[in-house]
C-alpha cells in the first residue's frame, strides 16, 4: 500500500517534469531513427510514388540510416523510365532526379541531354511559379548528376525577373500572374527556384535584383509568428486557399528556399539568429510527427538549418530537469546542433538560478565543466544554497572562438525550469485528544507516530515497514473533545517546507469520508473540534480511520498513510439531521457488465397431467358408445333407406354432403381461415340444400303415400 | 314410511317405464341422442372441475356444442312427436332438415370459437 502510494506520487512528479520538459527542446535523437523506420516502411519493396520514395530516402539519408530499399532496382527502373520518357512532366522529373541523386542509378547520359532541352524550353515558356520551380529544380539536379550536359541558362536575368514579378510587396508570392492569392508557401518555392536560377546563370545576375530579393526575405520574416516558448513559424494567412498548407509544411518550404538562396548568394542576409533558432525550435518542438509527410518536412528542414550559411542554430538541452538532492544528481547540459552533432568548443555558463516566482538568486555566474566523453557540460555538486523547489536556471553559451558567434545562433540566454527534489524531514509529530473547555491533554501520542512515519519514509529503516502495523495509533474521543494533529516539515537546508497537499482524512466504517486541509502557520497543525463537526460527521459514531496525505512534486517522500483509528462517541442524531450521503457506487462499475435484462414472458398455464386428459378423452367417447349400444337395443335399422337408385344416390350424397361440411369444419379448426371456410361452405351448403331437398321431399311424399294408403 | 316411499317410487318408475315403452322408436332415438349429448357435456364439466378452466374457450365450445345439439334435438323431438297437435301439418322431414341446418350453423360457430 505504502509503496504503491509513493509510486503514484513519483509518477505524478515524472508526469509533471515531462510536461515541463516540453519547453526544453531536445535535438533529434535515436527515437527519431526508430520512428523513421516505422513511418517509412516500404510496402513490398517500394515506397509508393517517386515523391514518397524521395521523402523516405531523404529522411534516411539525413538520419544516417543506411537502409536503401530492397527494391532499389525497381525504384531505379522507374527513375530511368521517368527520365527516359518524353511525356514526363517536370514534376515527375524533379522527384525522379531527386531519388536518383540519393540512389545514383545508372541513367543514360543521352537521356539527360534529351530532357535538358525540354526543361529549358519549359523554363522559358513557364508562366506559373510551380512550372518554374519544377523545371529549374530539375535542371539544378541534372547539373549535379551529369557532367557534360549544357545546362547554363542564357537568359537567367529574364527568368529571374519573371519569377520575381510574381512576388508581393509583403514578401509573399503568387502562384501565377492571374491568381491574386499570395502565399507564404509559394514564397519558399520561389526562393528555391530563384536560388536554382542563380546557380544556373551563365553570367552574373544583377546584384541589385538580388538585393531587392534580400529585402523581400526580410519582409517575409516580418510576418513570422511566435509561440510563447520561443519557437518561430510561418503560417498561411489565407485559409481555404486552393491548396492549403499547414504551419509545418509552410515553414519548411520557407526554410528550404531560404537556405538554398543563402547558399548561392554571397553577402549577409541580416536575419536575426534568434529567428533561425526559433524556426529550429519550432521543428524540434513538434516531437516525432506521426505522419510521413510531416516527418520528412521536419527532418529535411532541420537538415537545411544544420548547415545553412545564415546562422546554425545550437540547441541547449538538459538530459534531466529533475535533480535529486538525495541522489546528488549532477546538473548536466548538452549543446548540440539540431541534428545532434557536436557543437564547436564553448563554455556553458550558469548565469543565474532562482526559485521560480521569487527574486532570490541561489546561484550566480558559474561555469560548467566540460566532459569530453559524454560531450556534456556539468556542474559537479549543486551549491549548498540550493534547496528543494522549482527553480529557473538561466544558461548562456560562450564560444571559445569569437568567430563562431557569427556562424552559430544560440539565442542568448536560455531559461530552463528545473525541479530540485529532496527528502523532507518530518518532526515534532503529535496527535492528541484535548478536552474542549480545559484544553488539558487527555491523550497524547507522540513518539509512536513520529517513529512510525520515520520508519515509513526513512531509507535506513525501510525494513521496518512490515512493522508499521504496530505503530498504528488508537484513540477515542467524544463530541466534547478535540483532536489535534501537528507536525513540522523542514527542507534539507532546514527551512520550513510548504507542500502542495496536506490533508487529513477521516473515514467512517460506512465509508463516509471527510477531508480536512491541514493548516499551516509555521507549523502544520489541525484541530478538529468534534462539537462543531457533529453535523458534518452526520452524527455517525464509531470507528474512523485517520489518513494523512502530504505531497509535493519536489518532495521525494510524499506519502499517503493511514495513521490509525479514532473511536468517536457522538450524540444521537436529531430528527432533522442530514442523512449521510449514499456512497457513490464504484466508478469503475460503469464500465463493467450491465445488469442482465430479464424478459418476463407469460407464464405457461398449468396443464394437467397428460394421463388425466387422455382418460377424459376416453370418457367422452363412452356416451357415444352408450348411444350406439342404445341404438342397437332399440333395434334401429336402415330399412327406410330408399331402395330405388335415384333417391338412394341422393340420400347417399346428402350424407356425404353433411360429412363434407363437418370435415370442412375440422379443416377450419386445424388450418383454414374463416373466409375460405365460408366460401367452401357456401358451395357445399347449396349442394347440400339441393340433395337434402330432393331426398327429404322424396321421403315426405313416400310417407304421405303410406299414410293415404 | 320410508318403505312406502320406495314402493311409491318403484311404482312411479314402473308406470313411467310402461308409458315410455309406448313411445315411438324414432322419438326414443332422439331421447337417446339427447342423453348422449348431455352426458358428454357432463363429462367435460367434471374434467373442468378437476383440472381448471384453462383453455376456457375450448371448454365452452365443447360444452355448448353438446348442450346446443341437445336443445336442437329436443326441438326436433317436439316437432316430430305426433301428439303435439300444433306441429301436425309439419312433416318430420322438414323438421329433420331444420335440425341438420341448425346443427351445421351451430357447429360453424363452435368451430370458430374453438380457437
Amino acid at each position: 500500500m505504502a509503496t504503491r502510494n509513493l509510486g503514484g506520487f513519483l509518477v505524478l512528479v515524472l508526469a509533471f517534469t515531462i510536461c515541463e520538459a516540453a519547453s526544453v527542446f531536445q535535438p533529434i535523437s535515436d527515437s527519431h531513427l526508430s520512428a523513421a523506420l516505422e513511418l517509412f516502411a516500404p510496402v513490398s519493396g517500394s515506397f509508393g510514388s517517386l515523391e514518397e520514395t524521395y521523402e523516405a530516402l531523404r529522411t534516411f539519408e539525413i538520419l544516417g540510416i543506411d537502409k536503401k530499399p530492397d527494391g532499389s532496382s525497381t525504384t531505379c527502373h522507374s527513375v530511368e523510365e521517368t527520365v527516359g520518357s518524353s511525356s514526363s512532366t517536370p514534376k515527375d522529373l524533379l522527384y525522379a532526379l531527386r531519388v536518383n541523386r540519393i540512389l545514383k542509378c545508372k541513367v543514360n547520359e543521352e537521356n539527360f541531354k534529351g530532357i535538358v532541352s525540354m526543361l529549358k524550353a519549359a523554363v522559358n515558356d513557364a508562366s506559373s511559379l510551380l512550372d518554374f520551380y519544377y523545371s529549374v529544380g530539375s535542371l539544378v539536379l541534372i547539373k549535379e548528376q551529369s557532367s557534360d550536359a549544357d545546362l547554363l541558362l542564357d537568359d537567367a536575368d529574364g527568368i529571374f525577373h519573371s519569377i520575381k514579378a510574381l512576388s508581393q510587396s509583403d514578401g509573399r508570392w503568387r502562384y501565377s500572374s492571374n491568381n491574386p492569392e499570395s502565399s507564404t508557401y509559394a514564397a519558399g518555392l520561389a526562393l528555391e527556384a530563384l536560388a536554382g536560377v542563380v546557380s544556373l546563370a551563365s553570367s552574373e545576375i544583377d546584384q541589385s535584383a538580388i538585393g531587392t530579393l534580400k529585402s523581400d526575405i526580410l519582409k517575409l520574416f516580418d510576418s513570422i509568428e511566435k509561440y510563447d516558448d520561443g519557437a518561430f513559424y510561418f503560417d498561411e494567412k489565407v485559409v481555404g486557399a486552393r491548396q492549403h498548407h499547414g504551419p509545418l509544411s509552410t515553414t519548411s518550404s520557407v526554410v528550404r528556399g531560404l537556405t538554398a538562396f543563402a547558399s548561392v548568394t554571397s553577402g549577409n542576409l541580416n536575419l536575426p539568429g534568434d529567428k533561425i533558432l526559433g524556426l529550429a525550435k519550432f521543428f524540434l518542438g513538434i516531437g516525432i510527427p506521426g505522419d510521413a509527410k510531416d516527418f520528412f518536412n521536419q527532418i529535411d528542414s532541420l537538415a537545411c538549418l544544420e548547415n545553412n550559411r545564415i546562422s546554425v542554430p545550437l540547441i541547449l538541452s538538459l538530459p534531466a530537469t529533475v535533480l535529486s538532492l538525495t541522489k546528488k544528481d549532477q546538473l548536466k547540459v548538452k549543446v548540440n546542433t539540431v541534428l545532434g552533432s557536436d557543437a564547436p568548443p564553448l563554455t556553458v555558463k550558469l548565469v543565474r538560478a532562482s526559485v521560480s516566482g521569487s527574486k532570490d538568486v541561489s546561484i550566480e555566474n558559474l561555469d560548467l565543466k566540460f566532459d569530453k566523453e559524454s560531450a556534456s557540460h556539468f556542474l559537479d555538486v549543486l551549491p549548498k544554497t540550493v534547496d528543494v523547489g522549482k527553480y529557473l536556471f538561466v544558461f548562456e553559451v560562450v564560444f571559445h572562438d569569437s568567430e563562431h558567434e557569427k556562424v552559430y545562433a544560440t539565442g542568448g540566454r536560455t531559461q530552463v525550469p528545473i525541479f530540485v527534489t529532496g527528502v523532507i524531514k518530518i518532526d515534532n509529530t503529535e496527535i492528541a485528544i484535548l478536552d474542549s473547555d480545559l484544553g488539558s491533554i487527555e491523550t497524547q501520542k507522540k513518539l509512536a507516530f513520529t517513529s512510525f512515519i520515520q520508519s515509513f519514509i526513512g531509507q535506513e529503516t525501510q525494513k521496518k515497514l512490515d512493522l508499521a502495523g504496530h505503530n498504528v495509533v488508537s484513540l477515542s474521543a467524544n463530541h466534547l473533545q478535540k483532536l489535534r494533529l501537528s507536525f513540522q516539515l523542514t527542507t534539507p537546508l532546514g527551512q520550513v517546507f510548504k507542500p502542495h497537499q496536506a490533508f487529513l482524512k477521516l473515514r467512517h466504517e460506512t465509508k463516509v469520508e471527510h477531508i480536512f486541509v491541514v493548516g499551516n502557520s509555521g507549523k502544520f497543525e489541525i484541530v478538529l473540534d468534534f462539537l462543531g463537526l457533529v453535523e458534518k460527521l452526520y452524527y455517525l459514531s464509531g470507528s474512523y480511520d485517520i489518513q494523512l496525505t502530504v505531497g509535493d512534486s519536489v518532495m521525494e517522500n510524499s506519502f499517503l498513510k493511514a495513521i490509525g483509528l479514532i473511536d468517536l462517541d457522538l450524540p444521537e442524531a436529531p430528527e432533522k439531521a442530514a442523512r449521510p450521503p449514499l456512497q457513490p457506487i464504484d466508478p469503475y462499475s460503469k464500465y463493467g457488465p450491465k445488469a442482465e435484462i430479464s424478459h418476463i414472458f407469460r407464464a405457461p398455464e398449468k396443464l394437467p397431467p397428460k394421463e388425466l386428459s387422455l382418460t377424459f378423452l376416453g370418457l367422452t367417447v363412452v356416451p357415444f358408445i352408450g348411444f350406439l349400444v342404445g341404438l342397437l337395443r332399440l333395434g334401429v335399422n336402415l330399412k327406410n333407406f330408399p331402395s330405388s337408385t335415384i333417391p338412394a344416390t341422393f340420400a347417399f350424397l346428402f350424407h356425404l354432403g353433411i360429412a363434407a361440411v363437418l370435415l370442412l369444419y375440422v379443416l377450419f379448426w386445424v388450418k383454414l381461415d374463416l373466409f375460405t371456410t365460408l366460401k367452401a361452405l357456401g358451395l357445399l351448403g347449396t349442394f347440400l340444400l339441393f340433395v337434402g331437398h330432393r331426398i327429404l321431399s322424396h321421403l315426405a311424399s313416400a310417407s304421405a303415400k303410406l299414410k293415404s294408403a | 314410511m320410508a318403505r312406502s316411499t320406495s314402493k311409491d317410487a318403484q311404482a312411479l318408475f314402473q308406470s313411467l317405464r310402461s308409458a315410455y315403452a309406448a313411445t315411438p322408436t324414432n322419438l326414443k332415438i332422439i331421447d337417446l341422442y339427447v342423453v348422449f349429448a348431455v352426458l358428454t357435456a357432463a363429462i367435460q364439466i367434471v374434467y373442468m372441475a378437476i383440472v381448471g378452466s384453462f383453455p376456457f374457450n375450448s371448454f365452452l365450445s365443447g360444452v355448448l356444442s353438446c348442450i346446443g345439439t341437445a336443445v336442437l334435438a329436443v326441438c326436433l323431438r317436439i316437432q316430430v312427436n305426433k301428439d303435439n297437435k300444433e306441429f301436425k301439418d309439419l312433416p318430420p322431414e322438414r323438421a329433420f332438415a331444420d335440425f341438420v341446418l341448425c346443427n351445421l350453423v351451430l357447429h360453424l360457430v363452435i368451430m370458430n370459437f374453438l380457437g
